[in-house]
């Protein structure tokens, strides 16, 4: 069964009297633990498309299921639930709360959104801070550690609800080219060790070669769907 | 929830210079009402007590119609022996009175064989009296603190006005119930200050005197001052007695008592409502000053954190847990405001009372300063802190808690 099956889905947005379509007539299907990246210009749909997939936004038109929900029949409360218990988000920006340690960081998800019992807690976090190669450094603040380090939390982060899926818009965008590539191995490694499913979009054509598939997007239109070891178009 | 605390506690400390100017803001509200409450008690309280223990009591029963003719001191208005009877029984066996005394009231001439003038006096038994109106004591400025037979305690203003001394000879002159003119000859046994509010400048003298001066056959009663075991229950002990006494009626089966607590018998009521409304506006100004104050931190603090707010929502949080995030936010404040006022405000009480500053209420200089402040009132202006701080926060955390995760996320 696939993760993510998306039927003619459009998104229009509306800037005072001008009418923006950022996504027409978007279809593709991914299956579960892929390495999928989304490929574009700046404009091209890229972002709107994951918030769509992540649940954030809703289609204008079109249908888009995703884990078997139609994710634009669920209110806002509904989607909270369906993204604390099926997605995990990875930011350019890290987002990791300023307040709270690394562990705290990590923890926050199943603290606040899936209730998890302490030591089933402690277990998942410490497990996922070893695999980040993080734990000598849990007790630190975000402030005190570096951009790598950051991004490698927000990878626990995501991941320590168990996601189907993960999504990452730009995660290494604000990376230098060694750390961005050490990240997106750390991503490559963890979607083996758990079978989740990761969808990160990117402009660095080191790292596109990195997904094992490649959507190519422009001006709202999905132009190619590269398969590694073969291109089709979309 | 804990959590939720932590994560509260840690915002509130990562504006620490914010924090602790909105903070510094309620503590000093909550310092002010605690001081301005404990000082306007104590001046209330004593202005009460030196009223109700000066003269009036803290409650009186008289036959139906005499207050409204009480400038007149009618004595057809007197209650007779049957009717004291059954109030002393009644009064005898309630558990909130500590004294009561019956008091016959009437006016009539003061001579001292050259001059004349008016006096209003009062016919007591002493000792009752004296447990009544236990600062009647401290009045009597000159001469022995009794009031023995024979015997006249007059007020000062009388004595410096008629050169009257103690020791002296004067003569009392009034008109019975039935319009026959008698005197009396008393000695000037005391001099009394003058006490503030009703009867504050009438003279005494013994209650048998008096019966013998208006001729009356069987003891007739003006009025029965109460005094209570326990001040705060006085309209407790006001309705008991008024359901007590509602069953006595006369023959017309009208009511024969009225009960009235010193509230309805002295203006200087009013002026303790004063204090009470003046209180009431520095606690809206309390609230005034919290609720600005934390809306304010409130939504500046989901202002600049909109972006966590994004990812926090992202991530799949619940908005009632946004939402309870920064109203908890709020209530942390509040708390800690309340907690450091309130300390800061026992110590300046503490430092008033320290101080023993002075005070002087009509007649009465010098009275020392006692600020007190009930526990009860410390609770319910924490209480009120509180939850003001909570309303103050409901309309950020509500804005915070319905953000898009989306736009939030976008926002620079």
């Amino acid at each position: 069964m696939e993760l993510i099956v998306a039927e003619n889905i459009s998104k229009d947005y509306k800037v005072g009297e001008i009418v923006i379509h950022a996504l027409k007539d978007v279809s593709f299907e991914i299956e579960p633990a892929s390495f999928v990246s989304f490929v574009g210009p700046s404009g091209s749909g890229k972002t709107t498309l994951l918030n769509l997939i992540g649940c954030l936004d809703k289609p204008t038109e079109g249908k888009l299921t995703v884990a078997g929900t139609d994710i634009s029949m669920l209110d806002r409360k509904e989607s909270a639930a369906f993204r604390g218990n099926h997605i995990g988000f990875i930011f350019q920006d890290f987002n990791l709360i300023p307040v709270l340690t690394v562990y705290e960081n990590i923890e926050y998800p199943l603290l606040m959104v899936q209730n998890v019992p302490a030591t089933e807690r402690n277990d998942r976090i410490h497990g996922l801070l070893k695999a980040v190669d993080m734990l000598d450094q849990k007790d630190k603040y975000p402030d005190q550690i570096s951009g790598g380090q950051k991004q490698r939390v927000a990878i626990a982060r995501a991941l320590v609800t168990n996601p189907k899926l993960v999504l990452a818009d730009e995660p290494t965008a604000n990376l230098d080219s060694q750390t961005a590539h050490a990240v997106i191995e750390l991503m490559k490694k963890m979607k083996d060790e758990l079978k989740t499913t990761f969808i990160f979009s990117t402009h660095d054509q080191k790292i596109v070669g990195e997904a094992e598939i490649v959507f190519t997007l422009g001006d709202g239109k999905l132009k190619d769907q590269e398969v590694k070891g073969g291109m089709k178009n979309g | 929830m804990g959590k939720l605390f932590k994560i509260a506690v840690r915002n509130l400390m990562r504006y620490k210079r914010r924090t602790f100017l909105t903070a510094s803001l309620i503590t000093i509200g909550v310092i002010f009402v605690l001081v301005f409450i404990s000082v306007s008690g104590s001046f209330k309280a004593m202005m009460i007590s030196q009223i109700t223990d000066s003269m009036l009591g803290h409650i009186q029963i008289h036959k139906k119609g005499y207050v409204a003719a009480i400038d007149n001191l009618p004595l057809n208005l007197n209650l007779r022996p049957q009717a004291v009877a059954k109030l002393e029984d009644i009064l005898n066996n309630d558990a909130d009175v500590e004294a009561y005394s019956p008091r016959i009231k009437f006016g009539g001439m003061f001579s001292n064989f050259v001059e004349t003038t008016n006096i209003r006096l009062n016919g007591v038994y002493p000792d009752r009296e004296f447990k009544t109106i236990p600062l009647l004591a401290s009045r009597i400025s000159a001469g022995k603190t009794t009031i023995e037979k024979g015997g006249i305690l007059i007020p000062v203003l009388l004595s410096k006005g008629m050169g009257v001394k103690i020791g002296d000879t004067v003569v009392i002159v009034t008109t019975n119930k039935d319009g026959s003119v008698n005197g009396k000859q008393f000695t000037v046994s005391g001099i009394l200050e003058s006490a503030t509010g009703p009867g504050g400048r009438d003279g005494y003298v013994h209650i048998e005197d008096a019966q013998e001066l208006l001729r009356m056959t069987e003891m007739e009663i003006s009025e029965v001052s109460i005094r209570l075991k326990d001040f705060d229950r006085l309209h407790a002990a006001d309705l008991k007695i008024q359901n007590l006494l509602a069953g006595e009626l006369n023959q017309q089966g009208k009511p024969i008592f009225e009960i009235h607590t010193w509230e309805k018998l002295s203006p200087f009521y009013h002026l303790s409502r004063m204090i009470d409304l003046m209180t009431f506006f520095i606690k809206l100004m309390l609230i005034a000053i919290v609720l600005i104050s934390i809306m304010n931190v409130m939504i500046m603090a989901v202002y600049e954190r909109i972006r966590e707010i994004g990812t926090i929502a992202a991530i799949g949080t619940p908005p009632k847990k946004i939402l309870s995030m920064f109203v908890i936010e709020g209530f942390c404040l509040g708390i800690f405001g309340t907690v450091i006022g309130n300390i800061f405000g026992a110590v300046i009480i503490y430092i008033i009372n320290a101080s023993k500053i002075t005070f002087d209420f009509a007649m009465h200089q010098g009275l020392i300063l006692s600020a007190n402040i009930k526990a009860s009132d410390i609770i319910s202006i924490s209480v009120i802190v509180i939850i003001v701080s909570v309303i103050a926060s409901l309309q950020p955390a509500f804005k915070a808690s319905r953000m898009e995760p989306i736009t939030a996320l976008r926002h620079v």
